[in-house]
């Protein structure tokens, strides 16, 4: 029993991180189309932001919460940039924004290999986080509730943020019917960069989450960009619902399957396992009619 | 005869006179001119270009954006790896490698063992890959997955193969397999027998260029092209496009395959270094560079860029990765066809000059899947 709650609760954990990581490209993957390889990159952003406020500010309680908000700005500017200085060019290629991202990842990498040092570098947790919390006979990690908590609020403020500002209205016009919106009088190029800036602020603030549970390396994003990636298909394209119930399946599956076998195959079985689903439902859990992909 | 056949006795003469050159270039000036270092570097970057002949077809002729060449590199490259230990440790009477004596392993892996006949580990390294991707193909493209999920999937699946290698210690894990001493009998410290690996690499090359000419040129290859424009279309004339993309993937695979295992020999090492994400992202930029849509374009490409990143990184390691960078955004974002699309576009600058022509067809660019 303790076990199984302790598998549960690595699996949740392990599905928070996941939706925090997928939420923002399910913004610009999903509802964009496009394929930014650069959000592994964001993400990274995220976690050295944290690393250089916690430099700046003493207190590790407040530099937390400061960095998810700066954190969110420096992750929504570099978004903003890149998709005002390339993917405004290059929204009728979406293989080849895969590609013109994947350079623009490989050049933050490098940067901030420059900047800060290959080696990995450490965040301290606050004060308020260390220790755990007993449910059901089983001691949680205090950081590991925190991420769900900063998951579940991230959905929330987006699944609001859509549904009831003006902004969101925009957003969701312009994926439904780029030119009917258009139009009606919706700017569809600053909806196009207000959806690129949340999307890459939702991924910094992953990687702010990250610093909580491992350190920070240049390379931190990437391995988080291809589950990512993975849950969005799953999910189904520009659909919320769909990828908050395929982040926590991934992230349970994957907990699960690597209780009765190693860290390793777990991921090679969570991989075909998502080929095999693809069969039944190539266009995820969850479709609507959008600007479809290639 | 017609202009098209015209074109086309034409055109069959030059690549004849090309092939020729390319003989000439490898097999004579080559050797005579660069030293063994050299040779064994060029050798690996053949490997490359044989690598970036399939992704050529399966890219740039089909449209299908595979990013993970590196499996089926890497399951060539690993076969080979473990045949050429396995004959090593035979020739010393050992029963096991001696990276896993090291490791205190005393008992040969069972999936190992096939591998120590020479027969079924080449049989695999030409049956495998293909069969993968066969596999993965028939699964992704007959469902009509295509596009973004298409290329995500073939992401996850290098990634998946990179996590598995790194943690299975019986197969070298992060360090990979390295310390060949032989290769089919001949020993790889003699120079001459290092030559001869590098002649084998060019002459697959070449074969694998004809192979794939022959494959454009044909109805096949218009098919295929047809699929990547138009795909409905072709399905309304009766044909499933998802066994011709299958097609196409699988011999991208199968060449892939082939140039893992020319790789293990030449380079001395194999690990999930070179064959995880990024690296088989990376196998696309010689490509774009080159050409994706010609025959001849991802060839010199990949070749060039493997030069560039070892004369580059011998001097400024960091540097390259920014100008890897800067190739992916400047190439793929504002030239797609590559260098060989100033070739017809200098002949389209020459044409308007010279009195009009009209039983050409316009050279446009093709549409991007």
């Amino acid at each position: 029993m303790d076990v199984l709650v302790g598998q549960l609760f690595t699996g949740l954990s392990l599905g928070s991180i996941l939706l925090l990581a997928a939420l923002g490209l399910s913004l610009t993957f999903g509802q964009m189309g496009v394929i930014n390889m650069a959000h592994g990159e964001f993400i990274m952003a995220g976690c050295y932001t944290t690393y250089v406020v916690e430099q700046l500010i003493s207190a590790t309680g407040v530099a937390l919460i400061v960095s998810l908000f700066v954190g969110f700005l420096v992750g929504g500017l570099l978004g903003a940039a890149l998709e005002m200085g390339l993917i405004r060019w290059m929204y009728d290629r979406p293989l080849d924004t895969l590609l013109v991202t994947f350079g623009v990842g490989l050049v933050l990498q490098q940067a901030v290999r420059d900047i800060f040092g290959a080696p990995a570098k450490n965040v301290v947790a606050p004060h308020w986080l260390t220790g755990g919390l007993t449910i059901a006979g089983t001691v949680v990690p205090k950081t590991r509730i925190f991420i769900m908590v900063l998951a579940v609020a991230a959905v929330i403020a987006l699944a609001a943020a859509l549904e009831t500002t003006p902004l969101g209205r925009r957003i969701r016009a312009v994926v439904q019917n780029r030119s009917l919106a258009e139009t009606s009088g919706v700017s569809s190029r600053l909806t196009d960069v207000s959806t690129f800036f949340i999307g890459s602020g939702l991924a910094a603030v992953a990687g702010v989450a990250l610093t909580l549970i491992g350190s920070t390396s240049p390379t931190i994003g990437q391995s988080y960009l291809v589950d990512a990636f993975l849950v969005v298909v799953i999910g189904g394209l520009g659909q919320i619902k769909g990828t908050v119930i395929a982040a926590f399946a991934m992230g349970l599956l994957n907990s699960f399957v690597e209780y009765s076998t190693t860290a390793t195959v777990a991921k090679v079985i969570v991989f075909i396992v998502v080929v095999i689903f693809l069969q039944a439902r190539p266009q995820g859990l969850f479709t609507v009619r959008t600007r479809s992909l290639a | 005869m017609t202009t098209i056949q015209r074109l086309r006795a034409n055109s069959s003469w030059k690549a004849l006179g090309g092939f020729a050159i390319a003989a000439i270039v490898l097999f004579v000036l080559a050797p005579a001119v660069l030293t063994d270092f050299r040779l064994s570097l060029l050798a690996k970057f053949l490997c490359f270009a044989i690598v970036a002949v399939g992704i050529g077809l399966a890219w740039g002729r089909g449209g299908m954006l595979t990013l993970g060449q590196g499996v089926f590199f890497g399951i060539g490259a690993y076969i080979m790896a473990m045949h050429l230990q396995l004959a090593d440790a035979a020739k010393t009477h050992e029963a096991v490698p001696e990276f896993m004596t090291i490791a205190g392993v005393d008992r040969l892996p069972s999936y190992w063992q096939p591998f120590a006949s020479a027969p079924v580990a080449l049989l695999a390294i030409l049956v495998l890959p293909a069969a993968i991707a066969a596999v993965l193909g028939f699964g992704v493209f007959k469902r009509r997955v295509k596009g973004a999920y298409f290329a995500i999937l073939s992401q996850a699946l290098a990634a998946a193969l990179a996590i598995l290698l790194t943690g299975q210690q019986t197969i070298g894990g992060f360090t990979g397999l390295s310390d060949f001493h032989a290769f089919f009998g001949f020993r790889l410290d003699d120079p001459v027998n290092r030559r001869m690996l590098f002649f084998i690499a060019a002459a697959t090359l070449l074969i694998v260029v004809a192979v794939a000419r022959q494959l454009m040129r044909s109805r096949y290859g218009e098919l295929l092209v047809a699929v990547r424009d138009q795909e409905e279309r072709v399905r309304f004339l009766g044909y499933d496009p998802a066994n011709i993309k299958i097609v196409a993937y699988v011999v991208a695979a199968f060449f892939a395959g082939i140039a893992g295992a020319l790789f293990t020999p030449i380079v001395g090492i194999i690990s999930p270094a070179d064959i995880g994400v990024v690296p088989s992202i990376a196998f696309l930029i010689g490509v774009a560079i080159g050409g994706r849509t010609t025959l001849l374009g991802p060839v010199l490409g990949a070749v060039g860029v493997a030069w560039a990143q070892t004369t580059f990184s011998e001097h400024f390691p960091s540097a390259w990765t920014y100008f890897q960078g800067a190739l992916f955004i400047v190439v793929v974002g504002f030239i797609p066809a590559g260098l060989a699309g100033f070739g017809p576009m200098a002949r389209q600058l020459l044409e308007r000059l010279r009195p009009a022509r009209t039983d050409l067809p316009a050279i446009t660019e093709p549409a991007e899947a």
